[in-house]
């Protein structure tokens, strides 16, 4: 199969917005409805969408330039780490976790540990000061119960 | 014209208060320093922002006046890196890099700056002067607005910026479906039940368009750096010496750059236009009328002139539909709709008279920022030029951090922060795909009021569908709808999009 990036994609636009359609039939109608109701505009949404993915499955445009593998490695790695770092951020308090999230993307884009370590700790300090102090927002340092 | 003059008085009672004069000037500030860097346009800036400045308790005046502010200020700093570094700072300075980038590499740097930031303030301030005489005069207009001719206008905005700013039609249809399947998440406006929900308790309120901005923007940003390791792979030329002004030279791009204000504006106004078209339309038109003998391209004063006033121009007149109308001419305009919905503030025709405070605080907020942009970009340029120096390594994780404290900050939620991911992933796997991230914000922004118009127009007229062709603005609208999409694909043959000049 030649451009399968535009056709795969395509594909999951399909079957997305066909579970999409399936999930508008099931919403609820209330009595007091109106002449469209509640289900009509998500299904017309999804039917264009399915024409739009049936398009780019039948003319695909030229292939992207896809990131090597250990680029692709680097990303998911930034992914995980911001994952974890949504769930750090209320019981971990600012300080740590920004330090750590920063000091590793930072890595992710420029391989120096001295660079990366500086920057970490330099952003979380910096950007607490600046949030905390300057800008008045209310957000913890560290873990509740420390100090 | 006494009325303009009575409003603009006004507008300046409150833009000269030392309080909005502040927030006008370090908007400016941030403003170039997010044009400057490669990577950060005014939509990331922008967006960025606005978590933060809403924590920080503005008012609906002041945080207009900072945000717009910076989207200014981006416009006229995206030059900056398109000179010296040959790669543009936001996708609108792309044209500047044309002619921008010889001239630098022919040593005058300096002037190729000089040049291009008084081009900058012109189209700029011409464009906030029409601004102010086309909004009021626009948005008498749109009070013959009723539903049907709301959700025409809708659908003409999410047709011509899929039609015109796009490579293709389909994708960009589809981002537009994509933004508007992701509003209609939450609870039915006409019924209160929830839909599409999946059952998930946190979705029940919607997805909040700012963590859909934030993500698609700026997280998915710092992938793309990370997959390039920072290289920005072109040598930068440095600044040296005392920066001069080339009168002589600015004097002969005059008729340009009065030409080019008007195209820009107009440009601007239409709306999916935006920026980018506006700086490719003035470049492409100065350089038929300059010919052969122009040598556009090899670093000419009016090739670096006709694309930044053009740009500039197109961003204020882009505010015009988004003021009037509720419809952003472009991406960084639906980011401001998306500022002013949140403040509780309907964009539209009552705007002007309900709260003629904000509107003309803001005009006269612009055109005072374009003194102090100016100000700031030509004898003050060589401090922005130092910022061009920070690397990426810490820009991006600071970028990351600033957006993530800004949405926890604004809604303490977890949950919004692993949406903010996920946008962002979206965000880079539409990029790699060539399919257009502004119709997912335009769509999560518009889709709801689209769906809401259209519901509201079938109860007006019992369910016939005719209604949307009852009056003749939702007729012209409709059709120039059509028109707006599917003219492009016959054209895009005839006119290619110019892509990057290499080294």
């Amino acid at each position: 199969m030649t451009r399968p990036s535009d056709r795969i994609f395509g594909l999951v636009v399909i079957l997305a917005a066909l579970a999409y359609i399936a999930s508008a039939l099931q919403v609820q109608a209330s009595f007091l409805s109106d002449p469209v109701g509640p289900k009509a505009f998500p299904i017309a949404v999804g039917i264009v969408a399915i024409l739009c993915a049936v398009t780019m499955i039948a003319r695909p445009d030229a292939e992207p330039e896809w990131p090597a593998v250990r680029s692709t490695l680097a990303i998911g790695i930034a992914i995980v780490v911001l994952v974890i770092y949504a769930y750090a951020l209320k019981p971990l308090g600012f300080l740590i976790p920004t330090a750590v999230v920063a000091a590793i993307l930072s890595y992710q884009i420029s391989p120096s540990p001295k660079v990366s370590v500086l920057s970490g700790i330099g952003l979380s300090i910096g950007l607490f000061v600046l949030f905390r102090f300057v800008l008045g927002l209310s957000l913890f340092g560290f873990p509740r119960g420390w100090f | 014209m006494a009325d303009l003059l009575a409003n603009l008085s006004l507008g300046f009672g409150i833009a000269l208060s030392p309080y909005t004069l502040l927030l006008a000037i370090i908007g400016c500030f941030i403003g170039t320093i997010v044009g400057a860097l490669p990577g950060l346009g005014p939509a990331n800036g922008v967006a960025i922002m606005i978590p933060i400045t809403f924590s920080m308790g503005l008012d609906a005046t002041g945080a207009l006046i900072l945000l717009t502010a910076i989207y200014y200020g981006a416009m006229y700093g995206g030059r900056i890196s398109s000179i010296l570094l040959n790669i543009p700072g936001d996708e609108p300075a792309m044209m500047t890099t044309l002619d921008g980038y010889p001239m630098a590499k022919a040593g005058r740097a300096g002037d190729a700056l000089v040049i291009s930031g008084f081009a900058s303030f012109v189209g700029a301030f011409l464009a906030t002067l029409g601004l102010a005489v086309l909004a009021p005069a626009l948005s008498r207009i749109a009070y013959e607005f009723g539903p049907a001719e709301y959700f025409a206008l809708y659908l003409l905005a999410f047709c011509t910026l899929g039609g015109i700013a796009s490579n293709n039609q389909a994708k960009a249809a589809l981002a537009s479906c994509l933004g508007i399947g992701i509003a209609m998440i939450g609870l039915d406006p006409n019924s209160g039940l929830p839909r599409m929900t999946g059952g998930n308790l946190h979705l029940y309120d919607g997805i909040d368009f700012l963590v859909a901005i934030v993500g698609l923007f700026a997280v998915s940003e710092v992938f793309f750096f990370i997959e390039s390791k920072g290289k920005s792979g072109a040598a930068g030329i440095k600044l040296r010496g005392r920066v001069t002004v080339p009168w002589a030279e600015i004097w002969t791009t005059r008729w340009t750059m009065i030409r080019c204000s008007v195209v820009g504006f107009i440009a601007g106004v239409l709306p999916g236009a935006g920026a980018s078209l506006g700086s490719f339309m003035t470049y492409m038109m100065e350089k038929s009328i300059a010919g052969e003998k122009g040598k556009f391209g090899t670093g000419v004063a009016k090739g670096i002139a006709a694309p930044e006033v053009g740009n500039n121009a197109a961003a204020g007149g882009a505010l015009v539909p988004m003021l009037t109308l509720g419809v952003p001419g472009s991406g960084t305009t639906a980011v401001l709709l998306a500022v002013l919905v949140t403040l509780n503030i309907t964009p539209g025709p009552t705007l002007f008279v309900e709260r003629p405070d904000v509107v003309w605080s803001l005009i006269a907020s612009l055109l005072i920022a374009n003194f102090v942009l100016l100000a700031m970009n030509v004898p003050m340029v060589k401090v922005f030029v130092k910022v061009l120096e920070v690397p990426p390594a810490i820009l991006m994780p600071g970028v990351t951090m600033v957006s993530f404290v800004g949405i926890y900050s604004l809604t303490g939620s977890y949950f919004d922060l692993l949406l903010v991911v996920l946008f962002g992933v979206l965000g880079y796997v539409l990029r790699k795909l060539d399919i257009p991230t502004v119709p997912v914000i335009l769509g999560i922004l518009l889709g709801s009021k689209m769906e809401k118009q259209l519901r509201d127009a079938m109860v007006l007229s019992d369910g016939d569908w005719t209604y949307l062709f009852s009056s003749t603005i939702s007729s012209v609208l409709i059709v120039a709808a059509i028109v707006g999409f599917i003219l492009p694909i016959f054209l895009r043959g005839r006119i290619r999009k110019p892509q990057r000049i290499s080294d």
